[in-house]
């Protein structure tokens, strides 16, 4: 859709609101409505929507799939590792109360961290689930042009 | 007026439902699923599930319909028609079964109504969460910093061992998605023709010889 020009337009306008909303909806998750797993899929969507307009090639230059790949890991690595140190710090697994200096504090904090690695995994799946599909047509004629070509090659 | 407008946006859920069931124009039903999705969400609001009804509007009006056209792009735009109309009455029944028993509890005089506060499910945990969340999630006394959104401190807190299980099973389904479709799925063959020995694949084991005469076996013999 790279050739009409007004899509091309709003959607470069549109991806850097689309993302301070995610961020607005992850860290405001405490006092409104929102958290990570919403966070993250409006996170997302700002780089599919990118990946609509100008293909999936150009998105990847921004969101490189090794990048997003990792992500995937690290959302949830955030998550169990909040647990993991609240358990150092001398109390149960996934009770926040001990990370900072009193139990509210700790509590609030525990939460953002944990919500911030709810949305890098939720975000980082959202969009290596979509690359994955977007770019499958291209490997699939890949694929044929291999087996054309190599056919070719048999005559 | 909000029973005339769940009324009506259930009756519209239905009608979605029927429509999505019979057209066989998947680009036409992926768009009539998103438009669902929509209408749930706003269900959702008026139950006053915020929450939800903001996943719902993100992940299935969105998401899900992106997802769903990508899908589109490597399959056939219509779906092919059922053979044996008879087979699908079994699953018609079962669901018209649990629908009716649905609705049956929900409007059964003997269970909670919607809404009551005196529901058994409200009585012992909520009462606590609500007044521990709004005064300080784990705080012995009421201080400046609280998280008034209890959805948040029912998910990340009291129940952060389920989130993160959720989070395990979205983690595993990109994974899944990565493993099955993720390669580039070429086979690399080996392009150089000096050994034509194992060159071309395991179809054509035959082309052991050299010569340009018998290179097209891997399709003729």
């Amino acid at each position: 859709m790279i050739e009409h020009v007004v899509l091309r337009v709003i959607a470069k306008l549109l991806a850097p609101f689309i993302v301070l909303f995610a961020l607005y909806v992850q860290f405001h998750g405490d006092f409104g409505p929102g958290g990570g797993f919403q966070a993250g899929v409006i996170f997302a969507s700002a780089f599919i929507l990118y990946a609509l307009i100008y293909g999936v090639e150009n998105a990847r230059q921004i969101a490189p799939p090794a990048v997003a790949q990792a992500a995937i890991g690290l959302g949830v690595l955030i998550y169990a590792g909040t647990g993991v140190a609240s358990m150092l710090l001398g109390g149960k697994y996934l009770d926040y109360s001990l990370l900072a200096q009193d139990a509210g504090h700790g509590q609030h904090y525990g939460i953002l961290i944990v919500e911030f690695g709810v949305g890098v995994t939720v975000a980082a799946v959202m969009i290596t689930v979509f690359f994955t599909f977007a770019g499958r047509r291209g490997v699939l004629e890949a694929r044929e042009d291999v087996a054309t070509a190599e056919d070719d090659e048999d005559r | 007026m909000i029973t005339a407008t769940n009324l009506v946006l259930l009756a519209f859920l239905v009608v979605l439902a029927w429509a999505i069931a019979r057209i066989r124009n998947l680009f036409v039903v992926t768009m009539l699923a998103g438009i669902y999705s929509l209408l749930t969400a706003t269900v959702f609001v008026l139950l006053d599930a915020v929450d939800v009804a903001f996943t719902e509007a993100a992940v299935g009006a969105g998401i899900t319909t992106v997802l769903f056209l990508g899908a589109l792009l490597l399959t056939d735009r219509e779906a092919k028609p059922r053979k044996n109309r008879m087979a699908s009455l079994g699953p018609m029944l079962l669901v018209v079964l649990l629908g009716v028993a649905l609705v049956y509890t929900t409007l059964d005089p003997r269970m909670p109504h919607y809404g009551d506060a005196k529901a058994p499910a409200h009585g012992r945990l909520a009462p606590e969460f609500l007044a521990d969340s709004v005064k300080q999630v784990g705080a012995e006394k009421p201080t400046a910093i609280h998280v008034p959104n209890v959805v948040t401190t029912t998910l990340a807190s009291y129940r952060g061992f389920d989130t993160l299980g959720e989070v395990v099973v979205i983690f595993t389904a990109g994974v899944g998605v990565l493993i099955l479709l993720g390669g580039n799925g070429i086979r690399r063959r080996r392009r150089n023709p000096a050994p034509h020995a194992d060159s071309s694949g395991a179809g054509s084991s035959g082309a052991g010889s050299s010569s340009p005469g018998s290179s097209g076996n891997g399709a003729g013999a």
